[in-house]
């Protein structure tokens, strides 16, 4: 039987080239991240169109309206989920670009690291102030 | 740009003008305009939970010109690239290849934001100036 699979090189670290080559293909994580690009975009179509609607509704409200409209369970549920969604869908569409534009591998992880910070910041105080809203009397 | 000395394949300056061109450069635009509004959704909502005075504040300043101009803007980023996203989510189905139909559906979606937004803006002039 032929026990050769890949080269001597590979067969003298005792390591299944397999281990070599995974991880470093071209796709990398490229499905989940199309999918997921997908997906928070299919909901961002309903919760955008309700967000947009529920602004228009409140732009001439007072103050105490506006505020007791957000704190209702059913739109702070989905001020939330908009929240969430759109900073996701925001750092998934900005790697994107920064891939497909900075081509300079320090730059890119740094512009990328930064974009996710402030993502990440932005949705918890985005989620903060709908809860303090919701949840103080 | 680019540190490494790779050539780089032709861009934007060798392709004639269309549409479909135009329709994909504006969906990055707005992406990338409405990630930057993202943090002023933020910034309403934290005035909202601040308090009355902060939030009149926030309202004034979305009311001044420089703010309606924003406004204006970031409407129609939204309402285009939620037009040419819908587009997009229909093309992944594998549906709308065929050359004249891509034309008509990149033109859709430039159409159908202008649309929007004036519908929009109609709605918040009637129901009682400007906010």
């Amino acid at each position: 039987m032929n026990l050769r699979v890949g080269t001597d090189d590979v067969r003298s670290q005792l390591r299944n080239p397999m281990k070599l080559a995974r991880g470093l293909g071209s796709a990398k994580s490229g499905v989940g991240h199309w999918w997921t690009q997908r997906v928070t975009a299919a909901a961002l179509v309903a919760l955008g169109i309700w967000f947009v609607v529920t602004v228009l509704c409140l732009l001439h409200a007072d103050y105490a309206t506006a505020r007791a409209a957000v704190a209702k369970p059913w739109n702070a549920l989905l001020l939330i989920a908009f929240v969430l969604t759109m900073f996701w869908h925001a750092v998934l569409g900005l790697q994107v670009v920064v891939e497909d534009y900075v081509h300079t591998r320090w730059k890119e992880v740094v512009l990328m690291v930064a974009i996710k910070f402030l993502a990440v910041l932005g949705a918890l105080a985005g989620v903060l102030a709908v809860l303090r809203i919701a949840l103080t009397p | 740009m680019a540190d490494t000395q790779r050539p780089l394949s032709p861009h934007l300056q060798v392709y004639r003008w269309q549409v479909q061109m135009v329709s994909s450069i504006l969906h990055r635009a707005t992406g990338i305009a409405l990630a930057v509004g993202s943090l002023l959704v933020v910034c309403g909502l934290l005035q909202l939970a601040a308090g009355e005075s902060s939030f009149e504040r926030f309202r004034q300043l979305i009311g001044s010109p420089v703010g309606m101009v924003l406004m204006l803007g970031w409407s129609w980023a939204l309402f285009y690239h939620l037009c040419n996203g819908i587009r997009h989510l229909i093309q992944d189905a594998g549906f709308g290849y065929e050359i004249p139909q891509f034309v008509r559906s990149s033109w859709s979606s430039v159409i159908g934001s202008i649309v929007l937004t004036v519908a929009a803006w109609a709605w918040v002039l009637m129901a009682g100036g400007a906010a």
